[in-house]
């Protein structure tokens, strides 16, 4: 089924591995660089998400990939293949575009069958019921895609790529148009066929929870450039920038002057206290720093009383507000040199919650800290909405 | 009161559908007349156009009157070949001016306008002086009449392909491709069919003007006489009631194009349904 008659190169080592090479890839505007230098590995069989703002050049990569966009620069191999210049029509890649595209003037069963028609398949009638049957649309394989709702021309752009069996899917915010529990629903049914058939799936959202619940890997990308990578819950517990820590989940970060090294800890001082920092998790090494905090990871206690599993603490805040959600309390304190901290605490229900205005300490485990360049904006990636 | 505001609920529920039937009827006059005519049996007064005897002559030698035979089919014939070309040209340049960036492009999309804009009766005069001084002069006739369509049909089908074309979203070929379709599958699976509508738009378009043209034809026509021009020059010694069955038939055909159309959409949509 190798679509490919371009070139190879021969300067990659011959393995077997089809894994996806993003190399120095770019694409400039006239005014404007979409992608900067892009170095990725995408590796065969794997659930990569690419996340980031809107406008950060999700869309530009993945097209870039399909061969739907010329690169500016750069190489995009495909295991020892290169496909960087070769045409959409002869790579194994296949694409489940953002606003859909299906064509109108076909049925939902032509639609699908379009893929294998062109490469010359022969009788493609039970693998269109299958796909049909396997996004659940057989009833409807007769209507044109005007007459179906958002989300199933959505399953049918799914079902359209995927019956195709392509090497490496690209999913541009294939869940965009869904309600959040079709949305859920399909994010079970995506990883559950991603596993089944052991493709590449390349997908793109700005939904984090989304990205963290569905992939094996993580790519953070901002501003053309890619800001972190790893798997979700490693980039969750130690964010190497202040626009990761920010964009996935929440976090507190305090300024801080570092001490030095001691052990294998960072020791910092955060306006006035002492803390430390684990060196794994210490993205700076002298002068300033943000250290940075998840909110679900600082305890309090009310002032003078002792603190469950404490670790390093700071004291003299007082609550300005509190939220209670269900599962858990969000206070938000005060603290001394004016910054407001956000802390989550779960309802475990050993002990009330605390009211507005009542003067606490605050403490967290070191080992849950990190601490980040100092020259790096503190609001970077937080969505205002 | 209460009887006041019921007829104001009244006219107001009920005017603009009356506005609507008066404008309907405005337009649909003239076609009765025509109608009526076809069946009119004027013998007694060739002078006077009103309704005299019901007869189904005029229908039965639809060409009895000289010249209107020739006339018919060289309009028939000039609005055929006139439609063809302007539709392959037109359509070629709507896609030239809508996919490609060339210097001279907008341009190129002013100027097809001009001959949408400009009074026939100049753009027959220049074309007659265009042909005379190019030595033509001689030899007006079918050829000089059908270049004169051409032109002014070409405007009018680039126009109504652009707009489709305009309307066509670049991601479906983008799809196709993604899809395995290579540049000549994907012009012949997904760009011509979502424009063909439009191409057959503007070919219907193309014949109707061409068909009924009189202005600029009759400043390039020579010798030759088209429909339009024997009907005009019938009309000077009263015109033969077959001209209202010619009228008619068109008006019947043009209906049963649309209709058919129409009713081939919903017995598909219907099979689709079922
Ligand atoms: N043809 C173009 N010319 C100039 N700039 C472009 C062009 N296409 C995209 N851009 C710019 O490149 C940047 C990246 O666009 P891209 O579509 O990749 O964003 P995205 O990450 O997919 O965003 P979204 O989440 O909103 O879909 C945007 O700032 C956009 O304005
Ligand atoms: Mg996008």
């Amino acid at each position: 089924m190798s679509q490919l008659h371009e070139s190879t190169t021969t300067d990659r080592p011959a393995s077997g591995s089809r894994d996806l090479r993003l190399s120095g890839l770019t694409k400039e505007y006239a005014a404007f660089t979409a992608v900067k230098s892009l170095d990725l590995v995408m590796p065969q069989g794997s659930f990569f998400a690419l996340l980031g703002p809107s406008g950060c050049g999700k869309t530009t990569t993945l097209r870039m990939v399909a061969g739907l966009e010329t690169p500016t620069s750069g190489a995009i191999h495909l295991g020892d293949t290169e496909i960087t210049y070769a045409k959409p029509y002869k790579r194994p890649v296949n694409t489940v575009f953002q606003n859909y595209a299906l064509f109108p003037h076909l049925n939902i069963s032509k639609n699908v069958a379009f893929g294998l028609e062109r490469r010359g398949v022969k009788n493609v009638g039970q693998q269109v019921a299958d796909m049909l049957e396997l996004v659940e649309l057989t009833s409807q394989a007769h209507k044109k895609p005007a007459q179906m709702s958002g989300g199933q021309q959505q399953r049918v752009a799914l079902a359209r790529a995927l019956i195709n069996q392509p090497e490496v899917l690209l999913l541009d915010e294939p869940l965009g148009a869904l309600d959040l529990k079709l949305r859920r629903g399909m994010q079970l049914e995506l990883k559950r066929i991603q596993t089944e058939v052991g493709l590449t799936f390349v997908h793109v959202t700005h939904d984090q929870e989304e990205a963290m619940t569905m992939a094996d890997t993580i790519a953070v990308m901002n501003q053309g450039v890619i800001e972190q990578m790893g798997a979700p819950n490693d980039l969750y517990e130690n964010p190497k920038t202040t626009f990761v820590a920010n964009f996935l989940g929440q976090s507190n970060l305090i300024e801080a002057e570092i001490q030095g090294r001691e052990g294998g800890q960072v020791k910092v001082r955060v306006q006035g206290a002492l803390a430390s920092i684990p060196t794994e998790r210490a993205h700076s090494e002298s002068g300033k720093g943000w250290l940075g905090i998840r909110p679900e990871k600082v305890l309090i206690a009310e002032a003078g009383h002792p603190i469950d599993a404490p670790g390093d603490v700071i004291t003299g805040g007082f609550i300005t507000d509190v939220s209670f959600v269900g599962v858990s309390t969000q206070y938000m304190v005060k603290m001394p040199w004016g910054q407001e901290l956000m802390v989550f605490e779960q309802n475990t229900g050993a002990r009330r919650m605390l009211p507005v205005g009542t003067k606490v300490d605050v403490s967290w485990r070191p080992e849950y800290a990190f601490l980040l360049d100092a020259s790096q904006d503190a609001k970077a990636g937080i969505e205002e909405d | 009161m209460s009887t006041l505001a019921r007829l104001r609920r009244w006219i107001g529920k009920h005017l603009v559908l009356g506005l609507g039937l008066l404008v309907l009827v405005y337009t649909f006059v003239p076609i009765a007349v025509v109608v009526l005519m076809s069946f009119n049996n004027n013998s007694k007064s060739k002078n006077v156009y009103k309704f005299q005897d019901f007869t189904w002559n005029n229908w039965l030698h639809p060409f009895k009157p000289g010249g209107m035979k020739d006339s018919v089919i060289l309009s028939i014939e000039i609005a055929l070949l006139a439609t063809l070309v302007a539709t392959i040209l037109g359509t070629l340049a709507a896609f030239a001016l809508s996919r490609h960036k060339f210097v001279g492009r907008k341009a190129a999309n002013l100027i097809i306008f001009l001959p949408m804009a400009s009074p026939e009766i100049v753009m027959g005069s220049s074309l007659l002086a265009l042909f005379v001084s190019r030595g033509f002069g001689g030899q007006l006739g079918f050829i000089t009449i059908l270049i004169a369509h051409v032109m002014f049909c070409l405007s009018f089908v680039i126009v109504t392909v652009k707009a489709r074309l305009s309307g066509l979203d670049d991601n479906l070929e983008q799809a196709a491709m993604d899809l395995y379709a290579n540049e000549v599958q994907t012009f012949w699976r997904v760009t011509f069919p979502l424009v063909l509508p439009g191409i057959i738009g503007a070919a219907l378009l193309s014949f109707s003007l061409s068909f009924d043209d009189f202005i600029v034809t009759n400043l390039n026509a020579g010798q030759e006489v088209t429909f339009p021009m024997f009907v005009y020059g019938a009309n000077q010694r009263g015109v033969p009631m077959q001209v209202n069955v010619i009228g008619t038939a068109m008006f019947v055909i043009a209906i049963a194009i649309v209709l058919g159309n129409e009713i081939f959409r919903r017995r598909q949509e219907k099979a689709l349904a079922a």
